[in-house]
């Protein structure tokens, strides 16, 4: 009995190891906050049109299944993100909105003028305030919609080409079936 | 400490420094009423930093949203709870008290107690046994010992 | 050609280090005095080479040899020298060095200064810093050199991150990890112990300075880097209770229950098994820490490292040290023979209190710091924990410690007399009494708790007083007599007074901390702002260059009732290569407060962000911290340390307790 009593640091410390070894391995990214609206509703917005014409509200999106991805002209890893933006828009045909996220209008119209426009409609979020109702803490973030108006899924940081084979693509087709 | 430092000090470009003479209320009730809460919020891209002393764009911003819907009659609960609506418990620097959070808040009371139920059975111990008798080589040294003047 | 031999050194230090783990160890199984011997050359020669490395790498850096990748990332040609040489250890690499420097320092002044050990014990504890040294020797090797090349390379470097060109990088570090790796000397002792089967006052007596010396270096560390985040923030932070913060004070904590229950082992001879699990766990816990801030497990945005191949390295590195170090223990400390019994009024259960307090304040850091990595691993939700988690666990555990600081300082061994204790300190009762009455007053009833923390404070620094005047009879004989008995009283008694008066005065300046008073304003040149009493007068703001930046510098002139008291110049300062803007404080100090002004942005109407602070007591703080660090210092100097072939004689017989 007493000696399983210094036993007790080891046990304790194996826990411990195991637990720093699932922490390490597991491939999770400790940066990544789930989001707290995941199969609520998407928060409701109106914002200014960047491209002109009607502001982009979250009652038209009602109905459809849509990615909303918010960026900005000044956001580095945006750039990286952007070529599998372009690809989602053009070959699978994927309905997104672009937040532009606290950007001066003529800096983010001259970015999806020189790069390509992969968005149907761009909405311009000034004050940041729309970001702050979705939860965002940095941009790129990427929100997906489902067709009752409820956030499905949140990605966090550029959208990799591997994050949209095995995630988005899969979860879009899903929530498109009738 | 230094990573520490480089956290704090490189989130933002500029040098806005936590709360900025602008952002702050004319009147005083409320504006020490939003000091308070913004002290308990984490600024979300920093480390355990609230978003009073953080000179994050977005903790900024969450600052003057704080102060508008105080200003707009929001209660402190309430004020807290539209941010952990939008963010999240990981925005409340003091974890709310619930199922996944028992063994953080009685955690270190449990410490303690297995703690001081140990010291006290310690303490309680008594003599197993009367310390075995000298040896003869030892009673000789001892003899000697007793002999000799001390150095 | 240097950087080669500095990277062939590196490599020869490994291959010394194997046989500085190995021979020595074999030697004392086999009780050969010469492979024994072989520990001490070759931790000296370990520790040459290592210095040969370090030398060859900050060479590199001062003459800026962009050839080698280390430097290009971290440095610049047009950085002042300080910052090119502590540059070494502003990154992973460059700091992984300087560990293992530290731990060769750490051995080889085991070998220098260890001639009064028995020659197993000294062998067997080389042989444990020569593993140590080998597992992160490997590491720097295979997965942090510092020593590769880029060919060809490029004109310049990136620069150092301009929060790290600051004074504080070259003192802050340095202490810091001979603290952490200082104690692995004690660990060694203690898994030597374990394998010797044999635990006795003589052993506490060798550990003791070690723990104490380690003890010392890391209450510096932790206070400067406290004090480096308070001068840098422009807000007058000090203390966030983040991860990185945790892992310094985690091995501290643990630290001070150490050097506490070594001398109930060195005078009772008891608790001895619990001692060497402190000295194991201490040691541990630097492991730990050096784990968490490196193999980004933490959500920490910018920790140095976060490749996963060094975390899994280090892991295994942790796997082995601990888990092998605590199932020596599991094995072997049930040999060790409990001794001395004693009641639990006494000054050896008082030492069990505090070891029982320090321990689960460690255990409650602990928790705080792994709960949020812990919950997110078995898929709950994402918390934070902050600072009202701690002062609302990790405070109230302090409390009673404090408390019992005074009191417990004054009970003989054996069987003590509390009431007698309490009785004898009617003045430090009386002295937290006026104190915390005085708070009242000046504050007008002002935040209870921190007045309450003042009071704790008095109390604890009149116990360490009382204690004091009670060794040298003050006032029961002539003064002469008392400043005799002052004169001869061990070092070791003085030490403890001066440690638990820092104490006292550093846990005053905490408490003190809720009196501070800010104001923030946008002033124009020739503006003026109100603080606590003073009016601070900008007289205009200047630009100008400095190095490798840009400066705006304010010129603030300081007046009381109409009389200036002070210039002072605080700064912003733009980093062009990095593109990044630093504050300069300006801090203005009586020891009693600091006037803190720090300027912020400009305003496109013409006017500066002010933001001054009037912070009564923080001083306090670091200054009590430097305090306790001199309390080791000065025990640290006590003869009995040295006066090792004595204790050697008499530890070979079974003795009564020397008095204390």
């Amino acid at each position: 009995m007493r000696k399983l009593l210094y036993l007790l640091p080891l046990a304790a410390f194996v826990g411990l190891a195991g637990y720093f070894a699932v922490a390490l391995l597991s491939d999770r990214d400790p940066h990544e906050l789930p989001s707290a609206l995941i199969d609520k509703p998407a928060p409701a917005f109106d914002l200014p049109s960047l491209l002109g014409g009607a502001n982009v509200t979250s009652a038209g999106l009602q109905g459809q299944v849509v990615v909303v991805n918010f960026f900005a002209s000044w956001c580095v890893p945006c750039r990286l993100e952007h070529p599998v933006l372009m690809r989602l828009a053009n070959q699978e045909k994927v309905a997104m909105i672009g937040i532009a996220y606290k950007d001066k209008p003529e800096a983010a119209k001259k970015q999806l003028d020189d790069s390509g426009n992969p968005y149907r409609s761009v909405g311009l979020d000034l004050s940041g305030r729309t970001g702050i109702d979705f939860g965002v803490y940095g941009v790129p973030e990427t929100y997906v919609i489902d067709k009752t108006g409820r956030i499905r899924r949140k990605f966090v940081g550029p959208l990799s080409p591997e994050a949209v084979e095995r995630e988005l693509l899969p979860l879009l087709h899903r929530l498109s079936q009738p | 400490m230094i990573r520490v430092l480089l956290v704090l000090l490189l989130l933002a470009p500029g040098l806005a420094r936590a709360v900025e003479p602008g952002e702050r209320l004319a009147d005083p009730a409320l504006e020490a009423r939003a000091r308070d809460i913004s002290r308990s919020l984490r600024c979300l891209v920093c480390q355990n930093e609230s978003i009073d002393e953080s000179n994050a764009d977005l903790a900024r911003d969450i600052r003057v949203l704080l102060r508008e819907r105080l200003v707009a009659g929001d209660t402190d609960v309430a004020a807290r709870q539209f941010l952990v609506d939008r963010y999240g418990d990981f925005v409340l620097l003091k974890p709310p008290l619930e199922g996944a959070t028992l063994l953080l808040w009685f955690g270190p009371v449990l410490v303690l107690l297995v703690g001081g139920v140990a010291v006290g059975l310690y303490l309680r111990r008594r003599p197993v046994a009367p310390p075995p008798p000298l040896t003869a080589a030892e009673r000789a040294r001892v003899a000697q010992l007793l002999k000799e003047p001390e150095a | 050609m240097i950087t080669e031999t500095g990277h062939f050194a590196l490599i020869l230090a490994l291959f010394v280090a194997l046989v500085q783990s190995s021979v020595p160890m074999l030697g004392a199984a086999r009780r050969n005095p010469g492979w024994m011997d072989v520990g001490r050359s070759a931790a000296l020669t370990q520790f040459l080479l290592i210095a040969v490395a370090m030398g060859a790498l900050m060479h590199a850096y001062i003459v800026s040899d962009f050839s080698v990748i280390n430097v290009i990332e971290n440095s610049h040609s047009a950085k002042p020298l300080l910052y090119k040489i502590s540059g070494v250890w502003g990154n992973h690499e460059g700091s992984m060095l300087l560990w293992v420097f530290m731990l060769g320092l750490c051995g080889a002044a085991v070998a220098a200064f260890g001639a009064n050990l028995p020659p197993a014990l000294r062998a067997r504890v080389l042989a444990v810093q020569g593993m140590i040294g080998v597992g992160f020797l490997l590491f720097i090797l295979f997965t942090s050199n510092p020593f590769l090349r880029a060919l060809p390379p490029p004109p310049d470097g990136h620069g150092l991150n301009p929060v790290l060109q600051d004074p504080g990088l070259a003192f802050h570090p340095p202490f810091l990890y001979l603290g952490y790796v200082g104690f692995s000397v004690a660990f060694s002792f203690a898994v030597a112990a374990l394998i010797e089967g044999r635990v006795d006052a003589a052993w506490a007596r060798w550990v003791r300075p070690w723990s104490l010396a380690s003890w010392c270096t890391l209450t510096i560390g932790i206070a400067m880097g406290s004090w480096w985040a308070y001068y840098t923030l422009g807000w007058g932070g000090w203390w966030f209770w983040d991860p990185v913060e945790n892992a310094s004070l985690m091995p501290w904590i643990v630290g001070t229950a150490l050097i506490h229950s070594s001398i109930v082992v060195e005078k009772r001879d008891t608790l001895k098994s619990w001692t060497v699990l402190l000295a194991i766990i201490t040691f541990s816990l630097s492991l730990v820490g050096t784990f968490l801030v490196r193999s980004g497990v933490l959500t920490s945005v910018h920790a140095f490292a976060t490749d996963p191949a060094r975390g899994a390295f280090i892991l295994v590195l942790l796997v082995l040290a601990i888990g092998g170090s605590l199932t020596l223990y599991a094995v072997r400390a049930p040999v060790l023979k409990g001794g001395g019994l004693f009641a639990p009024i006494s000054r050896e259960g008082a030492l069990v209190l505090n070891n029982l307090l320090l321990a689960c304040g460690a255990a409650t850091v602990f928790i705080g710091t792994l709960y949020p990595l812990f919950l997110d691993a078995v898929g709950g939700p994402k918390i934070s924990v902050g600072f009202p988690f701690f002062n609302q666990t990790f405070v109230p555990l302090m409390v009673p410690l404090l408390l019992a600081v005074g009191p417990g300082s004054l009970l003989a061994w054996k069987r003590g007399d509390l009431l007698g204790a309490l009785q004898r300190l009617w003045a430090a009762f009386g002295l937290a009494i006026l104190v915390v009455l005085g708070g009242f007053y000046v504050t007008h009833g002002g935040p209870v708790l921190a007045v309450l923390g003042l009071g704790l404070a008095a109390w604890t620094f009149g116990g360490a007083a009382t204690e004091l005047a009670e060794r040298l009879r003050l006032f029961r004989i002539p003064a002469a007599d008392s400043l005799r008995r002052a004169f001869h009283l061990p070092r070791a008694a003085w030490g403890m007074t001066f440690a638990h008066m820092g104490l006292a005065i550093t846990v005053a300046g905490i408490a003190a901390s809720a009196f501070d008073s800010e104001t923030i304003e946008v002033v124009k040149p020739g503006g003026e702002i109100q603080l606590a009493g003073y009016t601070l007068h900008l007289d205009g703001v200047e630009r100008g260059d400095g190095p490798n930046y840009m400066y705006d510098d304010a010129s603030i002139t300081i007046s009381r009732n109409g009389s200036t008291v002070a210039v002072v110049h605080p700064q912003r300062r733009f980093f062009p290569l990095q593109q990044q803007t630093t504050a300069v404080t300006a801090i203005r100090t009586n020891l009693l407060a600091d006037l803190y002004v720090a300027i912020g942005d400009p305003n496109p109407a013409g006017g500066w962000t002010i933001r001054a602070y009037y912070k009564p007591l923080v001083p306090w703080i670091w200054l009590g911290a430097v305090i306790m660090a001199f309390g080791g210092l000065v025990s640290l100097s006590d003869r009995r340390w040295r006066v090792g072939i004595a204790a050697r004689a008499r530890a070979a017989m079974p003795q009564p307790a020397p008095g204390a």
